[in-house]
């Protein structure tokens, strides 16, 4: 790759890392990943992943920027209140790196249409709010063999793992199946710390980077979890499960299908 | 003795670090391991710096010489991808 003067300058403080250099650079600006989620993890995952230059960036999520997300969502802001989120986070993530493809994807993401969105991508993010769409995730990319970095945030905790189909667990492995709706906590209940989704982000973008490297240990058959009053990080083992519905050896759950109950979300 | 004729030159007279470094490496990975990379500079700190640098990354250094009031030149060998 032939940088330009300014791509020279912008990217200086990666091509004079051992680990990375112009080929890692290269290799950062020609890969193609997919947010799941342009909300307290999206933000900062895509914001991230756009000042590192990734060549392509798209961005799935169908609701509109309101007040009440400005306290974590910092991609978002007073101007862009109303406006669909991937839009808002478009603009953003432009402004910081022009050259980054943003795709804005202003749709809800479904059984119907997951497999062929994430067709074209390297590496799947997860930073959805709800347990559905998490699991959806995780089952599209298991059958399409898509690595999967996953985040999730609540109060003071948050949880990261990398799922690399094939090759250890996937997020069923962790736990088999959604928790009841009435076990989830309401809205109410589920307050968080504006600052947590930007930890567990900025995790989410160094394991993307990590894996289009092909530096370092990715998060697979491992799960971090993040204690924010603490203070801890701790790493929980998880092998993969051979009687896993999904990724086990013999799979009992062979299609995609979107969950009927309605879960009071965090957005 | 050994052969020092350089395979590629590099002037970088007017850089500062870290940029100084940055084409240099740039220089470097896109050589064969064996080759040698000379460079031409005028920023003082970076005629330590660089062979410090291209030592840590497992390059050689083979001469680092004031060839006047303000410049240096720089011979590195490849011997790392």
């Amino acid at each position: 790759m032939d940088f330009t003067e300014e791509q020279l300058q912008r990217y200086s403080r990666h091509i004079i890392l051992p680990e990375v250099g112009g080929k890692g650079q290269a290799k950062i600006a020609s890969a193609k990943v997919i947010l799941v989620g342009a909300g307290g993890l999206g933000c900062p995952v895509g914001y991230y992943l756009t000042a590192a230059g990734v060549g392509t960036i798209a961005l799935i999520d169908n609701d509109n920027v309101e007040m009440s997300n400005l306290q974590r969502q910092i991609a978002h802001n007073v101007h862009t209140i109303g406006m669909p989120k991937v839009e808002s986070a478009q603009k953003a993530f432009n402004a910081l790196n022009p050259e980054v493809n943003i795709v804005p994807l202003n749709i809800r993401i479904s059984k119907d249409n997951i497999i062929d969105l994430i067709k074209d991508y390297d590496i799947v993010v997860d930073g959805s709010d709800n347990f559905p769409t998490r699991y959806l995730v995780n089952d599209a990319c298991v059958m399409a063999k898509k690595p999967l970095v996953s985040g999730a945030i609540l109060r003071f905790e948050g949880q990261v793992t990398t799922i690399i189909p094939g090759e250890g667990h996937c997020y069923r492995c962790l736990f088999e199946a959604p928790p009841p709706a009435g076990l989830v906590p309401s809205c109410q209940e589920a307050g968080v710390l504006g600052v947590l989704p930007g930890v567990i982000g900025g995790l989410q973008a160094t394991e993307v980077l990590k894996l289009i490297l092909g530096k370092g240990e990715p998060l697979k058959g491992q799960l971090l979890i993040y204690d924010a009053l603490k203070t801890s990080f701790r790493k929980v083992r998880v092998p993969r499960n051979p009687l896993c519905p999904v990724c086990g050896d013999n799979p009992t759950i062979t299609e995609l299908s979107d969950p009927n109950e309605e879960y009071c979300s965090l957005s | 003795m050994e052969d020092t004729t350089p395979d590629k030159r590099i002037n970088i007279k007017g850089l500062v670090c870290p940029y100084t470094f940055v084409k240099a490496k740039l220089a470097i990975e896109s050589m064969e391991i064996g080759q040698i990379l000379e460079i031409l500079l005028d920023y003082e700190e970076a005629s330590r710096s660089i062979p410090k640098s291209m030592e840590d990354h497992g390059q050689r250094v083979l001469k680092v010489e004031k060839i006047n009031d303000t410049d240096w030149v720089l011979m590195i060998r490849k011997e790392k991808e």
